[in-house]
Parts: structure tokens; sequence; C-alpha cells
């Protein structure tokens, strides 16, 4: 509710190159930030090139090996249809990624552009936006998400929906806070006087100068997206089978755990926490390049 | 100080209609009849009219928001079909189970992330600063079920250190007198050590399991509060005045970092409230949370609604509570006030 | 240093024994007459004539009501306990009974009981709570008619203990219909007293036990747990051995399990085949397992909307269901497999359909009826995914080469009724168990015109009906052996449904558990359960 403490209070524009040698300075300086970009990358890979990677066809079932442990063919075993875990972990990525980021970017858009208006204009725009967003908050936003997509039904697309909407308080409060403090800063002044309209302030000055710490926030929801859909294929309430996803995956295995057969749960369950994991860091890498109190 | 509380009451009025309005309106979408549900497999199409009459359903929707309001003022939430009792009371029986849980699982939190957090800024870049970020980061990239599965499968099954998950307390062992609702307090106050260590045995766990989830945020607001606090031009005078490391830490610094602290805070018991959902179905343990969970499978209107909104209420009554604490903490809130 | 320390500090507090309650000297006695059952989850209500009543309430109608009559226990193979047999029956509280030489009526003598309250079970009570059972709506009103028994004037209190039913047809089903867990007798002067003005005390009877069965509700509480205490003034001279029963409610099948194999419950239901399977076969727990009667898994083809009205494509299914590995990977052998019959049909219900895995009459088939493929899709219900879902994935597998293809529609419990009475589902994957076991029983809800929310393939055919209703009706034995292997031989050929297997009822408990009783309701029976 409060804004973070750490974000600048104001700032003025900065070139690209600066922030680049910044980067490069916070990444060299903070081996945990080196990690986390590390760990993306080979994320990015999974997602874009999972199917090729894959050893085996993450659908192809073989009863005769049914729940067989980790081997050499299959090194993280196989679940109770006798399909090759690693291939699905390595395919799931792309979904997993593409639900947290379609929801991210649909609630950057949404309450980004919202919070964003609220500051800038204030007035009816700022209570309205702000009458939203405390309805929001004021629910619990597991159940709320459990409840979007019991109602319009379990598929990807509602899982986005559902995710997004939970999330947008935060964006739009952030958005909010950060366009107020520049609504008379010195360059937003000069932008008006040089006779642009106020739309084209909000969207040509305000808006690229918030973007920075919007991207921290996005990365640090990404985590948040992956685990809320997880929680939701748990509930029941997830994507449909027989597509691989992480959260399905650990909440079929999770019955196995007790019998010993724990590779079942426990690889999905590492790839959705390194995935979270990943984000999180790299939310708090972003941050570290973006505010300039580390910066001295 | 009263004048305060009811003007932050009224602006959460219209919140608090939103969340009515809404909830209304998603579970009338929800999929799948009640009327059939609940008229059992063989049912003729007239006995499912029958109890789509009697459950209200034939009426229009506005018909339906005015009779559900209606009785929302007379303290009425409705019965549940599933559990076949008033929503009140099943919510009332189940509430304190959920906040003990919350509770206990915010204060080892609490104990955790905060000398984390101190110790993270006092040591800004050194290993202590990453291992902090480490640990708190993985705690809250964890999904709430699976670890708590595995501490089932570990501390239970494996091990035989944690009691059986069978809940809030054994089976054979009886209840103490209801005072408080939180059967740590309660046995405490009836003199029950037994029944206290067996209660402490059940919600260890699950308590645990919700805590790490929250180590992050807290842990982080520390850190940042605490650095925000340490550079600030009354610690240099401090500093400057000769004044030791310690009572620099402690006395200045800490104490003006607890404000930001205090609302995450205030925001992470509100996150848990609703996130312990995930743990309560794991531990079977009898709180609002999986009750809330069994009633959106069921599509059983009544306990949804009535969860909601009582959720909504102590989110406000929190975020209350936690503006005038603000206020004692920090003199300045009261003039703005 | 200091996560350190706390690490160690967080492990101590784990290891402490003391946070295992030992259990005290005076509980241990009470231990061993007390029963922990676990479940998934509990009653809803303490009347199952009640509308709404959940499958567990069945348990209580069983265990603190008594009925007009009971089964004759039938022992399982191995020891295990007992099931029973629908065609001879056993007094309860009626001593004895004489059907009238028209054959249009029966009268019962009822024994001296007692209920609760400490009332004397009369004959208006049991008027009482049948009039209440036929009049209430709902699955209990359906279940009565399901034996002709339909209107309270069928239902006549001679004096306090002699009762009749007039029968208004002659139906074989009407006396065995007694003794399933709708037709308890109720204490109806007490109900009435509370009752509040209300002719049938739906709201009292719902939160209240109005019996004179074995066991008394001691505590409930909806979604936690119910503990049923012993009554000790029962009328059966073999009183209970246990005097306590507590049920859990414990959501999560593998704690359910875990619960189970560290000695903590003593009886568990509804675990997962593969639970059972590992829990037999590991043998530190019994495993009772009763072929469910009447019931199958099944795969339904919808022949009146779709591309399976063509009775080609639903043999071609029949022929290329990978039976064996259904078994295997979604039943985990608990279950009794419904495939490769030879020889024609028998009377016999259950019984296995003439199809086995065969992809090349399968292929064959699909190239007559649709040689370009097809695309559909399969529904089940989420609240049976553990059986059902690898089931459907194997299904989708198994037609993929045969170029149709499946999608999945897996929808919650809340769901999946309301899409069955839309009836435009084109394949199903679900599961039918009725009370009664004979295979009219079973057609008539199936496959026949009238077309009931169990009739998944909305399968019509005239001549169908004809079997089913001669059968239903008839009382000539010959007739009847004609009109059952008629209506099976057609279902095997036209294959509206294909049978998958027979599953089993498995309960799971402590070696010292004995006296297991399975009945049609499928809920424990408290009466006969012994330990030690």
């Amino acid at each position: 509710m409060a804004e973070n403490p750490a974000l600048p209070a104001a700032r003025a524009p900065s070139p690209l190159a600066a922030l680049l040698r910044h980067a490069r300075h916070v990444v060299g300086e903070n081996p945990v930030t080196a990690m986390a970009f590390g760990l993306f990358f080979l994320l990015l890979l999974c997602a874009l090139l999972g199917p090729w990677i894959a050893p085996h066809d993450p659908l192809a079932s073989d009863t005769a090996r049914a729940l067989a442990p980790p081997s050499l063919s299959n090194p993280f075993g196989t679940d109770h249809l006798g399909r090759d875990i690693l291939s699905r972990v390595i395919v799931a990525t792309r979904l997993d990624l593409g639900i947290a980021i379609c929801s991210v970017a649909l609630v950057f858009v949404l309450g980004g552009l919202a919070g964003v208006a609220a500051g800038f204009f204030g007035g009816w725009t700022d209570r309205i936006v702000g009458r939203i967003a405390d309805t929001i908050m004021a629910f619990p936003l597991f159940v709320l998400a459990m409840g979007i997509v019991a109602a319009l039904g379990n598929t990807v697309t509602n899982i986005v929906i559902a995710t997004a909407i939970v999330n947008f308080p935060l964006y739009a409060r952030i958005a909010r806070a950060e366009a107020a403090v520049r609504r008379e800063a010195g360059y937003v002044q000069a932008a008006r006087l040089t006779g642009n309209g106020e739309w084209r302030v909000l969207l040509g000055t305000i808006l690229p100068n918030i973007l920075p710490i919007m991207a921290v926030q996005m990365s640090l929801t990404m985590g948040y997206a992956i685990l809320n859909a997880a929680g939701l294929s748990f509930i029941g309430l997830g994507i449909r089978p027989p597509m691989p996803e992480w959260g399905i995956m650990v909440a079929e295995g999770a019955a196995y755990i007790v019998s010993g057969e724990w590779w079942v749960a426990l690889f999905p369950g590492l790839a959705l926490m390194l995935a979270v994991f990943t984000f999180n860091l790299l939310g708090d890498g972003l941050r570290d390049i973006v505010d300039p109190q580390r910066r001295s | 100080m009263l004048r305060t509380v009811l003007s932050r009451l009224g602006t959460a009025l219209p919140s608090l209609a939103g969340v009515v309005v809404i909830t209304f309106l998603l579970t009338r979408v929800l999929p799948g009849d009640p009327a059939l549900y609940f008229a059992g497999p063989v049912a003729s199409p007239e006995a499912i009219a029958a109890i789509r009459a009697q459950l209200g359903l034939d009426q229009p929707l506005w018909t339906q928001f005015a009779g559900y309001v209606a009785a929302l003022f007379r303290g009425d939430l409705g019965t549940s079909l599933t559990t076949g009792r008033p929503v009140v009371e099943d919510i009332a029986a189940r509430l304190p189970a959920s906040a003990e849980l919350t509770l206990l699982g915010l204060f080892i939190a609490v104990g955790i992330a905060v000398p984390l957090g101190i110790l993270a800024a006092l040591r800004q870049g050194s290993w202590i600063d990453h291992l902090c970020r480490l640990v708190t980061t993985a705690g809250v990239s964890l999904p709430v079920f699976f670890t708590g599965l595995l501490a089932v499968y570990v501390f239970y099954y494996l091990l035989g250190w944690s009691p059986a998950p069978l809940g809030r307390l054994d089976s054979f062992l009886s209840e103490p007198p209801a005072r408080t609702g939180f059967l740590l307090i309660d046995s405490l106050l009836a003199g029950d050590t037994e029944v206290f260590r067996a209660a402490l045995g059940q919600i260890l766990l699950p308590a645990l399991t919700l805590g790490i989830f929250a180590l992050a945020p807290l842990a982080r607001m520390t850190r940042a509060a605490m650095l925000a606090a340490l550079s600030a031009e009354f610690i240099r005078t401090a500093r400057a005045n000769g004044l030791g490391g310690r009572t620099i830490v402690f006395a200045y610094a800490f104490r003006n970092a607890m404000l930001p602290v205090l609302t995450t805070l205030g925001m992470v018991f509100s996150f848990l409230l609703g996130a312990n959902v995930l743990v309560e179905k794991v531990f079977a343990w009898p709180g609002i949370g999986s009750y809330a969970v069994e009633a959106l499978i069921a599509s059983d209107f009544a306990p949804v609604q009535g969860f909601v909104l009582t959720m909504a209420i102590l989110y406000i009554l929190l975020n209350l509570a936690i503006d005038l604490l603000y206020g004692l903490i920090d003199p300045r809130m009261r003039k703005v006030a | 240093m200091q996560r350190r320390a706390f690490l160690a500090a967080t492990a101590g507090a784990l290891a402490a024994p003391a946070l295992r309650p030992a259990p005290a000297e005076a509980q241990s006695a009470s231990r061993a007459e007390t029963l922990l059952l676990v479940q998934e989850y509990g009653p809803n209500s303490m009347d199952m004539q009640g509308i709404g009543a959940s499958q567990p309430v069945n348990g209580v109608a069983l265990n603190c009501y008594d009925r007009l009559l009971s089964y004759k226990k039938v022992p399982l193979p191995d020891g295990g306990g007992h099931s029973f047999t629908l065609h001879a029956l056993e007094p309860e509280l009626a001593e004895s009974w004489q059907e009238a030489s028209d054959g249009m009526s029966v009268t019962f003598k009822l024994r001296e009981a007692k209920f609760h309250s400490g009332r004397p079970v009369r004959a208006q009570d049991v008027k009482w709570s049948l009039d209440r059972a036929v009049s209430i709506g709902g699955f209990a009103t359906t279940q009565m008619a399901a034996g002709s028994m339909e209107k309270p004037e069928q239902f006549v209190a001679l004096d306090d203990r002699t009762f009749r039913i007039d029968f208004i047809r002659k139906d074989k089903l009407l006396m065995p219909n007694l003794g399933v867990t709708i037709p308890y007798v109720i204490d109806s002067e007490t109900a009435k007293a509370n009752s509040g003005g209300d002719p049938w005390a739906k709201e009292w009877l719902k939160n209240n036990v109005a019996g004179s069965g074995a066991f008394k509700v001691e505590s409930w509480k909806p979604g936690v747990e119910t503990i049923y205490a012993r009554n000790d003034d029962w009328w059966n001279a073999s009183k209970p051995k246990l005097r306590r029963i507590i049920t859990r409610d414990i959501p999560s099948p593998s704690t359910r399990r875990a619960l189970l194999e560290r000695g903590d419950a003593d009886v568990s239901a509804l675990l997962p085949p593969k639970d059972f399977a590992d829990l037999a076969a590991a043998g530190k727990v019994k495993v009772v397992g009763v072929p469910v009667p009447n019931g199958i898994w099944y795969c339904a083809m919808n022949s009146a909307t779709g591309p399976f009205t063509d009775v080609r494509l639903r043999q071609a299914v029949a022929w290329a269901m990978p039976y064996e590995k259904i078994m295997q990977a979604a039943l985990y052998g608990r279950g009794v497999i419904m495939s490769g019959a030879e020889g024609g049909p028998t009377t016999a219900w259950p019984q296995p359909f003439p199809y086995n895995t065969n992809i090349e009459k399968a292929r064959a088939l699909v190239q007559q009826a649709a040689p370009g493929g097809i695309t559909t899709s399969v529904l089940f219900d989420a609240g049976q995914a553990t059986v059902a879902e690898p089931i459907a994935l194997l299904v989708k597998e198994a037609l993929a080469p045969l170029g149709i293809t499946v999608e999945l529609n897996k929808v919650p419990g809340s769901n999946f009724r309301g899409e069955l009475a839309k009836k435009n589902s084109p394949m199903v994957i679900n599961r039918f168990a009725g009370w009664l076991d004979w295979p009219d029983y079973y057609f008539f809800w199936n496959f026949h015109g009238s077309n009931s929310i169990f009739n998944v393939a909305s399968y019509q055919n005239p001549e169908m009906d004809r079997l089913i209703d001669t059968a239903r009706f008839t009382s000539d034995a010959a007739a009847y052996e004609a009109a059952v292997k008629g209506f099976i031989g057609m279902a095997q050929r036209e294959a509206p449904v294909v049978p998958l297997a027979q599953p089993l009822h498995d309960m799971a408990m402590q070696k010292n558990i004995g006296g297991y009783q399975f009945w049609p309701c499928r809920e424990p029976d408290f009466r006969a359960f012994t330990k030690g």
C-alpha cells in the first residue's frame, strides 16, 4: 500500500548507455543477480525450444513402465502413465511462462494505464481507479482467482485473466504513485510548455519514465503468476489434461509422495520453484539496476 | 480518534458494497446447478424444480439479490448446502482455527524475518545479505501445497516427529472450554498443559509452512526500511554525537523502520488469511479457507459469499487497526489525521 | 550464526517427543473400544430422507436407525468380513412377515424395541416414516418408487405392533427395497414434537437423530468430525463390540494413507486404487475389496446425436479400447476386467462384453464408417479424476491411430450432472452402481427409452424397452431369463456403452480390526466392527 521507500521520489530520465553500464556493474558486483540472469536464459531456452530438446514425447504413455524411478533413459523417472517426466517438465515451460507473461502483460497494460491516468489527472479518474483497486484488494485474492476461473471455466485464457485481475491493484497503485510525483516535475512541465497535450505528455513523457519501476514489478509478479496458476491446478481448476503443466504435475504427483514415488512431484515442483525463484531474483536485480540509491 | 475511525469506516463502505455485488454475481455465474446437484442422482424434473423453488433459484436475479441483501442486514448469511448449517455458525466455528494458524505463522515469520532483515541491512552486500535474499526468495518461491505435503511426508510419515495431521487436536483429547477460540490460549487458561502440547504439535507444521511463505516480504521490507533509516540525517547526527552502534540501530533506526514493516505486516496477514486455503486443505485444518474451497467446488453459493464478506470486513478492520497503530508510533501522523 | 541457531531450535522443537501426546492410562481402556475412521468428507445432514443428503449420511441411517428388515450376510473369501445377498431377507425391526394369499400385500409383526428417547417403537412410527419417505420428494421418494412404494395409502398400521403394506402392483423389488437406507424407522412423536409446525420435521431431523439404532450421534461438526456412541439399550442381544466411533474428515487421500500406515487411524475408505493395491501388497494393513454389485466403470457413446450414432464407430471404439492397460494404470488391478467374453450372454450383471483390444478390427470399422476420421471429446467428473483421467488419457491415445481425435473435457463434480443432463456429450467416462442388484434394474436406469440422466448414451430402442419391461415385471422364471439375456446381448451388439471394469469397493484397516460388513449403501457398518 505504501510505496516502497527504497524507490526514489523523482528521477530525471537517464541515457540508455549509462543504464547499461550500471547494469553491467550491478551484475558484476552481485553474483546472485548474475545467476538469476543465467537461469532466466535457461528457462527461455526451454520455452522456445522445448519440444525439440525433450528426449521423449511428453504425451506418449507406456503403462508397462509406469512410475519408474529416475534412470539413464528417464533421468526424472516416469509418471503414473509411464510418460517421461523430464520431457514433460521441459515442454511445460512454454505453457507456464506463457501464462505468466500474458497475465503480467495484461495487468501491465490495464493496471499501468489506469494507475498512470489516476496519478496524472487526479480527481474523478483517481477516485474511480482507487475504488476499483480497493474493492479488489478487499477480496481474499486467491479465492477471487478461484472464483473467476470456476465461474468462467478452466481454460488458459481465463487463468490469465484471473491472475491479471488479482494483480490489478498492485500495478495501479505503483503506477499512480509514480505518475503523481512526476506530474509537476521539471521535465514534464517542459514537455507541456513545448505544446504537447495532456495525453501526449502522459503517454510520451510520464509512461516511459516509470517503465523501469514497472519492469521490476512485472518480474516479481511473474513468479506470483506461476504460483497462482499452480495453486489453481492443485485445487482442480487448472489447465485441462493432457497438456503438461508444472502445477498439475505437482498436484498429481502429490498423491505418490507417501507411496515412495517422490520423483513424480519433486521434479516439476523443483522446476516450478526454480522459475519463481528466478523471476524473484531477477526482479530484485532489476530493482538494483533501476534504483539510483544503489548507484552511488 | 473516534472521528478517524468513523471516517475510515465510511470510506470503506463503497468497497464493501462492491465486494457484496461482485461476489453475488460471480457465484451466480458458477457453472453447475445447485438444484440439480442436491436433488440427488435420480431426481425427476419436477423434483428438481421443487428444489429450485425451495432455494429461491427460480426468482429473477434482482429479486434474489434483494433477498440476499435484506438477509445480510439481519445478519443472516444463508445456509450452506454442503454442511447443512447456517453459514454464520459455520464461519464462527471455523474462523478461530484459521486465525490461530495464520497468527502463529505470522509470528514465526516475524521472528525469523525481522532479525534477518536487520542483519542483512547492517551487513549490506556481505554474504549474509546474499544468503538472506536467497533464503527468503526460496521461501516465497515454494508452492505452499508442495511444501506442506513434503513436510507431512518427512516429519510425520518418515521421522514420526510430528503428530498425525488430523486437524487441530488429537481425537482422544477433549477441547478446553472455549474463551478465545484459540486452542493454545484456551488450554493455558484452563491450565491443561497436555492439551496445550498436543495443540502445539498439531499447529506447528502448518504454521511453519505458512510462515516460510511470509518470510520474503517481511525480511525485504525490514532490510529496505533499515537501510533507508540508517542513511537518514538523524542517524548521521546521532553517530556524529558519538552514540554507540547498538543504541543507534535499535533505539533510532529500528524504531523508524518499524512503520513500513508494520504496513507490510498488515498486508501479509490478510494475504496469508486468504492463502492458507491451500495449507488448510493439505493439513485437514478445519478453518474457513478449506470451507470456502469445498463450497466453491460444490457451487454452494452461501458459504462462498459469507467467506468473502468476512474476509473483506477483516481486511478493512485490519487496515484500520494498522492506521491507528501508525498514529501511536509516529506522532506526525496524528496531526495529519 | 543466528540462522543456524534458529534451525537448531526448530529441529529441537520438532524432535521433542513431548509433542506426541502419550495416551494417558485412563484413555487406553477407551481406545481399545474406540474406532477411528478417516474419510474424505462426512455427512452434511442426519437425515438421509431429506433433500441434498450426501453419501456419508447413509452411514447415519445405517447405524443410528433401524429398518423393518435387513439382508442375509454372506462371508467374503479369505475371512475379510461379510457382504450380503438381496435374495434372502433377515428380520430387523420386523420380527416376522407374511405375504397375503392374493400376493397383493404383506403384513409385518414388529419386535419390542425402544427409540433413543425411550419411547417404544410402534407401527404408527413405521407408517409415519414410510409416509415421509414417499412424500418428501427428491432422492428418497424416487428410491421408494423403485420398489413400487408411491403413496402413503399403501402403508397401514393395524395396531401398535402390526403393520401392513399394500401393493399397487407386483414388484419383486418392493421387499428388498425395505432394507436400503431410506425406509428407516423414525421416532415420529419426538420428531413431531420438535417439528415447529413442519409436517415432516425436516429441519429438526436434519440436525438430530430420532431412531432406535445401535448408535447415537454424540457430536457432529460438519466438515470436521462426527462421533458416534453405542446405544446400550439397543433391542439386539448381540451388542456392538465398540463403544465409540470417531469419523474424521481428511480430504487428502495421501494423508489418509499415511495415517493408516503409521497406525494412527483404524479404518480408511475411498483411497485411490493405487494406494489400496500398494497397501494390500505391503501387507502391513488389511485391505478388503468387494466387487461393487451392479456397478461398472464404462465409456458411453452418444447414440442419439454426434458421430457415435453410427453403430460401427461405437463398435470400433469397443475393439480399440485398451482394457488391460486401463486395468493396470487406472485401477491397479482393483477391479474385474469386462472384456473378452465368449459363448454368448448370461443372466449375470455386470458381465464382460465380447470385445477385446483388436486394433485391426477397429481400424476396418472406422474405414467403413468414417474414413476421414473424426474429432470428438470425452467428458468425465473431476471428482473421479483419479481413475477417470488415466482412462480418458489412455482412450485418447488408443483412438488417435484410428483417426479419432479425442479432447478431454474434465468438469467439476457440481457441473458434471448438469453436463450429463444436457445429453449432448459424445463420449463419457463414468461409473454407475445400482443399490438393488438386478440386471433389469441396472438396464432400466441406463438403457431404457425413458432416458433417465443415467442413460448417458441416450440409447433409445423400443425392442430394448420391451425386453427390460418384461424382465422387470414378469413372474415367470424362463421369460425373465430370456429377457435378460436378450437385453444384455442387444447391449453387447449395439455397444452404446463399453463396460471397462467392475470396480472393487475397497476398505483398508488395521490388522486388529475385524467384522467388516459391506452393504448396498457402501458405508461401513459400525455394529459389526471388532477391535483387538
